[in-house]
């Protein structure tokens, strides 16, 4: 079996980001960036799965700029063996993206595709849903646990009040949640040995994909600011203030 | 407009999630509730009665009772040839199914919508609510997921809509229910409708002592109990318990928050409650940046002197 895995590059989880004073976004100069945190956990749960006999071959995908690359590689470090990176310096949005992974599983017919159930920067959670429905294939979204089993996948799901399992037949879409796995460090020799790896490099335009955004952002803002209150000095000052609430 | 609400429910009960979608709906024309399940009758009499919803549309079919995204995506798909907006809640169940439906219609979905701004013109977060982004859709139709907490819940008495049965292509064959564990609270309210919250964090050290200090406070306030990631993430309390961006969303009139530093992640999930109180022996916590109320104290002498106070 093949796994495709599609990684987004973001801003780095540990950066705070800034609202451009004019309204058009998010500052991304001299930002570090950084793989999508829940795609890491899905490189992470490819690996694995190879790990254990299930799968030959891992392929990771990336749709963005050319210092997506970067993203690959680091891919490619932990375990991936090779990469597509699909080369656009538009934004595209991922039913766009969708579109592209779908012409790109024609080609490669992977058993699995395991991808973040959101990226970090727009917060969609669409993609891998979008993805299952263009290829007509049964989507296993949030994932806590994933085990393969034979044509099938059992995926644990995490879902508002608990947990939920559903099995799905292969091929299937599977996207990862927090608590999959904890994600490997690649290791110097491995970050070394992706450098030579196979990287393949294509425009949208090679899928017959038209990227044109469908949502036109006006205006992006800073969140309203909450201003910080008072601080008590003890114990009987917060019982009375949580009395003066009315909440007890 | 015509709008079509999908109705969140566990084949008995109406969920309270669907109520502020009802009123996001409201905004753009109007509301039918679709209510696709197995044996849902009783659940699209409580939508009939929800005020603003002028028709229920009711798919009662094996396929649907687990509310599978591959069976219920076509039957909405289908549906939205005679509607123009569908509007879901941002719950895991909403955003496992919304995208699906667009996918099928070719429509970018807008996700997790704080406001309406116009037919066509909504507000949403972004980087786990460090921004907020205005977006236009260009598309014909509509497929939208709605955040619960930024809107009014619509009241679950008032209406008076028919109920009308639909149908849709069933079992697609692809996906299969096993199983589903929902944690039992007993009297406990839920976390995303409860008024009162009693939250807690890493502090805690461990399961025990996070159930012996955070739940005799929560049971005295009829309190719901949150947790933050690193509490999760430490096997203190089940993974649904998670406030933050990547957990759940959450508003309530008061939010007591214990042994919580207040990361980014957590105050994304909590930051929009009216009251939030912090309890932390850390002066520069952040979570004293947000909160109303603060407290720079120990919380194991804390806590049980508070709960006794109450």
């Amino acid at each position: 079996m093949k796994i495709l895995v599609p990684v987004k590059r973001v801003i780095d989880y540990n950066v705070k980001p800034r609202v451009k004073a004019d309204g058009t976004g998010v500052d991304l100069a001299n930002v570090k960036m950084s793989m999508n945190p829940f795609d890491e956990i899905a490189v992470e749960e490819a690996i694995r799965i190879k790990e254990a006999g299930k799968a030959e071959e891992i392929v990771a995908v990336s749709v963005g700029p050319a210092k997506a690359q970067e993203t690959l590689r680091t891919a490619l470090a932990m375990g991936a063996d090779r990469a597509i990176l699909v080369e656009t310096d538009e934004e595209v949005e991922p039913l766009a993206v969708a579109k592209i992974l779908k012409a790109i599983a024609d080609e490669e017919q992977p058993g699995l595709v395991l991808l973040g159930k959101q990226s970090i920067s727009d917060d969609s959670n669409q993609t891998g849903q979008m993805l299952a429905a263009l290829m007509g294939r049964p989507q296993g979204t949030f994932a806590n646990t994933i085990e393969v089993d034979g044509d099938a996948i059992v995926v644990k799901r995490e879902i508002d009040g608990g947990l939920e399992t559903v099995k799905l037949t292969m091929p299937a879409i599977v996207t990862t949640d927090l608590r999959l796995n904890e994600p490997r460090y690649a290791s110097l020799p491995n970050i070394m040995k992706a450098k030579k790896k196979p990287l393949d490099t294509k425009a949208p335009a090679d899928f017959g994909v038209d990227i044109a955004p469908r949502l036109t952002t006006t205006n992006v803002s800073e969140p309203p600011v909450r201003q910080a209150g008072e601080k008590v000095e003890d114990v009987a000052a917060l019982v009375a203030k949580i009395k003066e609430l009315g909440i007890a | 407009m015509n709008t079509l609400v999908l109705v969140e429910h566990d084949n008995n009960k109406l969920g309270d999630a669907t109520l502020a979608v009802v009123t996001a709906a409201g905004k753009l024309g109007d509301v039918t509730a679709l209510v696709a399940g197995h044996n849902c009758g009783a659940v699209a009499d409580a939508a009939a009665k929800i005020a603003g919803v002028s028709k229920v549309l009711k798919a009662d079919d094996a396929a649907y009772a687990e509310g599978l995204a591959e069976n219920v995506a076509p039957l909405v798909a289908g549906l939205m040839e005679t509607h123009d907006a569908l509007l879901a809640p941002a719950t895991t169940s909403g955003k496992n199914i919304a995208p699906r439906v667009a996918a099928l219609l070719d429509v970018m979905q807008i996700s997790d919508i704080l406001s309406v701004e116009g037919p066509k013109t909504f507000t949403r977060p972004i980087y786990a609510g460090n921004a907020i982004a205005t977006v236009e859709s260009s598309d014909a139709k509509l497929v939208i997921t709605v955040r619960g907490t930024a809107f009014e819940k619509a009241a679950t008495e008032g209406g008076s809509a028919s109920v009308e049965d639909t149908s849709g292509p069933g079992d697609a064959g692809l996906s299969s229910f096993v199983s589903r564990e929902v944690a039992d609270g007993g009297d406990r309210p839920e976390l995303t409708s409860a008024k009162v919250i009693v939250s807690g964090g890493r502090a805690l050290k461990d399961a025990e002592t996070f159930e012996q200090y955070i739940n005799p406070l929560a049971d005295k306030l009829g309190a719901a109990i949150g947790a933050s990631r690193a509490a999760v993430d430490a096997g203190y309390v089940p993974n649904d318990y998670q406030v933050g961006q990547t957990g759940k969303i959450v508003a309530p009139e008061v939010y007591i928050a214990i042994g919580i530093s207040g990361a980014i992640q957590h105050l994304a999930g909590m930051k929009d409650s009216k009251v939030i109180i912090a309890i932390n022996k850390d002066e520069d916590a952040p979570i004293f940046q947000v909160a109303d109320v603060g407290l720079v104290a120990d919380l194991f002498n804390a806590v049980p002197e508070l709960t006794g106070a109450l």
